[in-house]
């Protein structure tokens, strides 16, 4: 116990990356799921085709394969393009962006099915009278849509965004000093590997304890004048 | 280079792959039975793992489900634990942290058991999946349409008998599409096996970038491996669904 309380420090630096992390990844993911949920109900071949494509990609892809491909490889891609077109000079990603953008990736691709539900649970003839009333499609958006698919999407959403902190753990393999790293390097040192990892574990539970307060909290302000059942 | 005629087609098409093709095709080629021991492994201790996580987390959903005064409290602690947790730490804690502990180094499982990789792996997966798995039986159970139960009591059935005839067949039913989301995610979640020196399907593609020095062969062979892996178990699932929940579909309309 005295020697967590000693590497205090690096335990939270290291719980600050995790969760800057945890919120950079969960953002890429809301835009991404908003543009694939749009693409699948767009009346547009191509875009549901795109669409359909990345969500199979996403659920037939572990996460750290592509995180694993995107920190290695597409550093390689985007040199060679640079070298190939002289448009850059040497582009180095590092751990943090490779992270956020693989699982940014692959939680948009969940966020894309949760936003879809969502929109097509909202019946079709209010936005039919937004129409009629003039609205324009951005006011129906913002004023329509938005609101009632928050509502119906937050279960879904709360479950993505537990499984989304949990991933996070896996980029501590390809090298960012996030809370898993800091810890295993701790516990390795002062050979006491299962104090720290059991910290971790504790972290985790305490991270995952917070959200679910905070979600419910706004899932009762979205649900007002709501009856449940 | 390639008019060479005492070069044989093969060496041909390896000189091409290594050196004007993006991707070296004949190299993952050549390194396929590689890949394929890793496939055999991934499958391995996630078909085992979920065997033994899915009879364990029978018992443990039931007695959620209905909780039992004593039982309950703990089981949701354990599944909270496992539930809340990365399987990545879980993975550390057991493989790397346990040997912090001299009564459990000295212990006649260490030498068989508790210092093997494979064996690690197996355990925690195999706890980890029950956590999951049990949390959805225990809502399936719970959905048990009322009348069923009580048709069972009128029929004169013991507890057991209801258990075993009417409340677990039309749970498994209820769960199995649950179930096929759990098989894909530990399927997913096996690439932690990589992490523990294992040679699973990532830790081959890993281990053929370091040998080769390469950036991204390994990895996209990784990939096309699990994608293949994983819409082969879909496809079962599918199947295995409609011959479980055929009475479910709407009935098809008989043309005359």
């Amino acid at each position: 116990m005295e020697l967590i309380w000693e590497y205090r420090f690096l335990l939270l630096t290291g719980t600050a990356v995790t969760i800057q992390l945890a919120i950079g990844s969960l953002l890429l993911s809301v835009v991404l799921g908003l543009i694939g949920a749009s693409a699948k109900l767009a009346n547009n071949p191509v875009s549901q085709r795109i669409a359909a494509g990345y969500t199979t990609l996403v659920r037939g892809v572990p996460d750290l394969v592509l995180m694993m491909l995107l920190f290695y490889g597409g550093q390689q891609i985007v040199n060679d393009l640079g070298d190939a077109t002289g448009l850059w000079d040497y582009v180095e990603i590092n751990q943090l962006t490779a992270g956020i953008a693989s699982i940014g990736f692959v939680f948009g691709a969940y966020m894309t099915e949760t936003f879809r539900g969502a929109i097509l649970a909202i019946p079709r003839g209010q936005i039919e009278a937004g129409i009629s009333c003039g609205m324009m499609p951005f006011t129906i958006f913002y004023r329509i849509t938005w609101p009632q698919m928050v509502r119906h999407a937050l279960p879904s959403f709360t479950n993505n965004w537990l499984v989304l902190v949990k991933a996070t753990a896996l980029v501590s393999v390809i090298g960012l000093h996030d809370l898993v790293w800091n810890a295993s390097t701790a516990g390795r040192s002062v050979r006491e590997p299962f104090t720290f990892m059991f910290a971790v574990l504790i972290i985790y539970l305490i991270l995952t304890a917070i959200s679910d307060v905070g979600l419910r909290w706004l899932d009762r302000r979205y649900s007002v004048g709501v009856r449940r059942t | 280079m390639a008019e060479s005629s005492d070069r044989t087609f093969w060496e041909y098409l390896a000189y091409v792959s290594e050196h004007h093709s993006p991707f070296d095709f004949v190299l993952v080629a050549d390194h396929i039975d590689k890949f394929l021991y890793g496939t055999l492994l991934t499958l391995e201790i996630t078909f085992i793992s979920l065997l033994i996580g899915g009879v364990l987390s029978i018992p443990l959903a039931i007695a959620r489900a209905y909780k039992h005064p004593i039982f309950n409290g703990p089981i949701w602690s354990y599944t909270y634990f496992f539930r809340g947790s990365p399987l990545l730490v879980q993975v550390y804690l057991v493989y790397y942290g346990l040997a912090q502990f001299d009564f459990v180094r000295e212990s006649f499982l260490w030498d068989p058991i508790l210092s093997k990789a494979w064996w690690c792996a197996l355990i925690t997966f195999s706890l980890n999946t029950s956590a999951y798995t049990a949390e959805f039986l225990r809502g399936a159970i719970e959905n048990t349409p009322r009348g069923e139960i009580e048709a069972g009591r009128a029929c004169g059935m013991s507890r057991f008998t209801l258990m075993w005839r009417i409340v677990l067949p039309s749970t498994f039913r209820r769960a199995l599409p649950a179930y096929s989301n759990e098989v894909i995610f530990m399927l997913h979640s096996s690439v932690v096996l990589s992490t523990i020196t294992l040679q699973d399907i990532l830790g081959v593609g890993r281990w053929l970038n370091g040998r080769y020095y390469l950036a991204y062969e390994g990895f996209v062979t990784a990939m096309v491996f699990y994608m293949i892996l994983v819409f082969v178990i879909s496809r079962g699932f599918r199947i295995w669904e409609k011959h479980w929940l055929a009475h479910l579909r709407p009935r098809e309309i008989q043309s005359a």
